[in-house]
């Protein structure tokens, strides 16, 4: 067992509690946004490798030097930026749905409840 | 309260779903096979020394393109949602409500006085570090392929240098025109960078038909340096525009 995918996990877990209990929408979105970071996590520690460096070629770099997989490196670099564009989006929502009904309170919205 | 049931269920069924890959996870021993293959022709054939942005840029540049293209319609989407007058039908924010201040939403019922403007820390602080964080920006976009960063990495920060900038400043306007046109530009020179490495090289984004030259230098890695540097211009001017929308529905 390693720490960092067990954080990766428990900020995932934490973010949809957070999700799901919160009521806020400003509150649901930064659930959100742990979910993502919790997601980020999970992905870099699968990508690395015991002892490996930074997979950058440069004189400090010996025949036996070991390197950590750079494919989920960028695989989260993608995903950094698509959360931030998400989060930038979902936020735009709330300020719209706040401005028409003049409250961030989830509960409120009854419209296309079921 | 069933919602509240239904919150526990959830979340002890995705605890659930990763303690098998928690408990079992160990490290990898050695580099995967496809990772070494990149690690060796991203020095060999591209001359790029940061083998992620040779990942980021070549070896899954469609990827990238397409994540330029989320990137470009999510910012469209704020651009939709948030238009620049106040619709008909929308009321002010109560108060009481649990909008303030802090959310960034004016609240016209609220007797808080209006803030007067920043401070004199911030107001010399901004106007000191946003030309630096811009400058610190340009250099990590440019810098992508020998480097930690690239052109995401710079776009940010420069966001955050016309942030730092707004801050110092409030009222001052973003040159919309200019920001749009930069980038439409930057958004076509990266397609037409990859379409030139259709005719001239071994296919879409492929970079290698400018020379590799030596591994480390500035000028090196093909047409690395030039790709990530109109990504890094797009998702610059991109966010920034993302923040000056966000600002201006507090304005007006």
């Amino acid at each position: 067992m390693q720490y960092i995918p067990a954080i990766g996990s428990l900020l995932i877990a934490i973010g949809a509690w957070g999700m799901l209990t919160q009521r806020n929408m400003l509150k649901m979105v930064i659930g959100f946004s742990i979910i993502d970071t919790g997601a980020h996590l999970l992905i870099v520690s699968i990508g690395y490798v015991t002892g490996g460096a930074a997979p950058i070629l440069d004189a400090a770099v010996a025949e036996s030097t070991v390197f950590v997989d750079p494919v989920p490196s960028a695989l989260v670099l993608t995903a950094i930026v698509i959360g931030l564009a998400v989060t930038a989006l979902m936020l735009t929502y709330v300020v719209r749905l706040a401005r028409t009904k003049g409250t961030l309170e989830v509960s409120s919205y009854k419209e296309l409840k079921w | 309260m069933a919602n509240r049931i239904v919150a526990v269920l959830v979340t002890a069924g995705i605890i659930v779903m990763f303690v098998p890959l928690v408990v079992g996870f160990s490290f990898q021993e050695r580099t995967p096979d496809l990772a070494a293959e990149y690690i060796v022709r991203s020095e060999q054939e591209l001359g790029a020394a940061n083998t992620v942005t040779a990942v980021v840029v070549t070896f899954r540049g469609l990827d990238t393109l397409g994540e330029v293209t989320v990137l470009f319609a999510a910012t469209a989407g704020v651009g939709f949602v948030i238009t620049r007058r106040r619709g008909a039908g929308e009321l002010p924010v109560r108060e009481g409500s649990a909008v303030d201040a802090h959310a960034g939403i004016e609240n016209p019922d609220a007797h808080a006085p209006r803030s007067q403007g920043p401070s004199e820390i911030v107001r010399t602080a901004s106007r000191f570090l946003s030309p630096i964080l811009f400058l610190f920006g340009v250099y990590i976009f440019t810098h992508g392929h020998l480097t930690p960063g690239g052109g995401f990495q710079g776009g940010v920060v420069i966001t955050a240098a016309v942030v730092l900038g707004i801050f110092g400043n409030p009222d001052r306007r973003l040159a919309h025109g200019t920001m749009t046109t930069l980038e439409s530009l930057s958004g076509a020179t990266y397609v037409i960078l990859g379409v030139l490495g259709f005719i001239l090289a071994g296919g879409f984004l492929d970079p290698t038909f400018l020379p590799a030259g030596s591994l480390g230098v500035l000028v090196s890695a093909g047409a690395i340096p030039l790709i990530y540097s109109v990504v890094g211009i797009k998702v610059g001017t991109e966010l920034a525009g993302v923040v000056d929308r966000l600002r201006a529905q507090e304005r007006d």
